[in-house]
């Protein structure tokens, strides 16, 4: 029998490293931003997730995930996974890496940053070009808008900002 | 969790409960009417923002079941889905049919209706959910923070169509007027806590009745202003107010309806 050993966090976050959205598998949930807390007492881990949006049907599936991949290391015995809505999830939680992630799939990542009257402008994830107009402010997912752009003629989706500004 | 430190006491927990099945229902509801829009809306990409929106809608009315779970009141699943219409506190305007007509058959839905109704319903989700930002009640004020984030896309999206159609044809006018009739005629328990009332205000779960309405006239005007038309009135006299579980025979169908897939497996996980 092995001897038990207990389990460190930074483990824990290598594996959470490897949870991908489940409709964008080129990012995870540490991109995201959506991993608030990770506690271990001996070998349970305990893993507090912000959800992005409160609807958002693929929650119970990276909550399966989540469990899943925690689970592979050899010395957890047990995984929960807790959805909590405070402190509630902003797009500035998006990491550089998540950012950068985004734009591989073809998804423009929020602004940074809003003008003084609350407007916000987003790049082509193609070609990085300002000249684009905005489609549908509601996309393939609650997250999502889709944007055309005029300098590359592609279609292409951009994150929604989501801010406590709003 | 305790429950002096969730600030739920043996006095304030009608109250809070009361405001939360208020609230779910509400969104439930609305999330429901929407819904039956799928594949009719007037164009794909308005289909798929409506859409969006419903599923919105409906985690909002989730997470104020969860709440309600929390609070030792019942199962979330069971709370949204088998409760009889005189056990539910919606608004009567949530529970209205969406026209004439079966989704599954000839639905002959009105268009500027759906688009009246979420309009002033959001505009009046936004008043309660800026409120609600400080409530008394430290769950849902969290909740609250949430709601408001998402709801900024909703209103955004209702006042655009909105502003558009009053701002278009004759015929279109014409048709907004008469729906913004229908949905002021059930907008009179829209902001009312029904027997709770008290109990809600000096709880300080969310502000008064008086101020929410005030709140959402003067949210409305600059709309109303630029198409130089008069903020209409909010009805002071009911025939029903949903918040004492008053509702029309629109309510016990949509139920009939909603609750029937969850009926046939009660247990699933869905």
């Amino acid at each position: 029998m092995a001897v038990s050993e207990s389990v460190s966090t930074g483990r824990v976050f290598d594996m959470l490293m490897t949870v991908k959205d489940p409709e964008i598998d080129s990012v995870s949930i540490m991109d995201l931003g959506m991993v608030e807390k990770v506690t271990t007492l001996g070998n349970t881990v305990t893993v507090v997730l912000l959800p992005t949006f409160l609807g958002c049907p693929a929650l119970e599936v990276i909550k399966k995930n989540t469990i899943d991949a925690i689970q592979q290391l050899p010395e957890v015995e047990d995984v929960e996974v807790e959805f909590v809505f405070h402190p509630p999830w902003t797009s500035d939680r998006i990491t550089e890496e998540g950012q950068k992630n985004l734009r591989a799939f073809g998804i423009a990542p929020p602004p940074r940053h809003f003008a003084e009257d609350g407007s916000w402008h987003v790049d082509c994830a193609y070609c990085g070009s300002t000249y684009v107009t905005m489609e549908n402010i509601f996309g393939p997912t609650a997250c999502r808008s889709i944007l055309y752009c005029k300098s590359c003629k592609n279609v292409f989706e951009a994150m929604k900002p989501v801010s406590t500004l709003m | 969790m305790s429950e002096i430190e969730n600030g739920v006491t043996a006095e304030n927990n009608d109250a809070i409960t009361s405001l939360l099945f208020q609230l779910a229902d509400d969104d439930f509801l609305y999330a429901y009417r929407g819904s039956e829009w799928l594949g009719l809306a007037p164009h794909i990409e308005e289909d798929v923002a409506s859409s969006s929106i419903s599923q919105d809608s409906m985690g909002h009315a989730a997470m104020y079941y969860q709440l309600l779970e929390e609070l030792g009141v019942g199962n979330a699943d069971e709370l949204a889905h088998i409760r009889p219409s005189q056990d539910r506190r919606n608004s009567i305007l949530t529970e209205r049919v969406n026209g004439e007509g079966y989704y599954m058959e000839t639905p002959k839905y009105d268009w500027a209706y759906q688009v009246v109704r979420s309009y002033f319903y959001t505009q009046a989700k936004k008043v309660k959910v800026d409120s609600l930002c400080q409530s008394s009640y430290q769950p849902l004020a969290e909740v609250a923070v949430k709601v408001r984030m998402e709801l900024y896309y909703h209103r955004l999206h209702w006042e655009t169509w909105f502003k558009q159609l009053f701002s278009s044809t004759e015929e279109a006018k014409k048709r907004m007027n008469e729906a913004m009739t229908l949905v002021m005629n059930d907008f009179g328990d829209m902001f009312s806590f029904g027997n709770q009332k008290q109990a809600i205000e000096t709880y300080k779960l969310i502000d008064s009745e008086e101020r929410l309405k005030k709140n959402w006239l003067t949210s409305i005007q600059p709309v109303f202003a630029a198409l130089q038309m008069d903020v209409p009135a909010i009805p002071e006299t009911l025939a029903n107010n949903g918040r004492n579980g008053e509702h029309t025979v629109d309510l016990d169908e949509a139920l009939l309806t909603l609750s029937e897939v969850y009926k046939v497996d009660p247990v699933a996980s869905w």
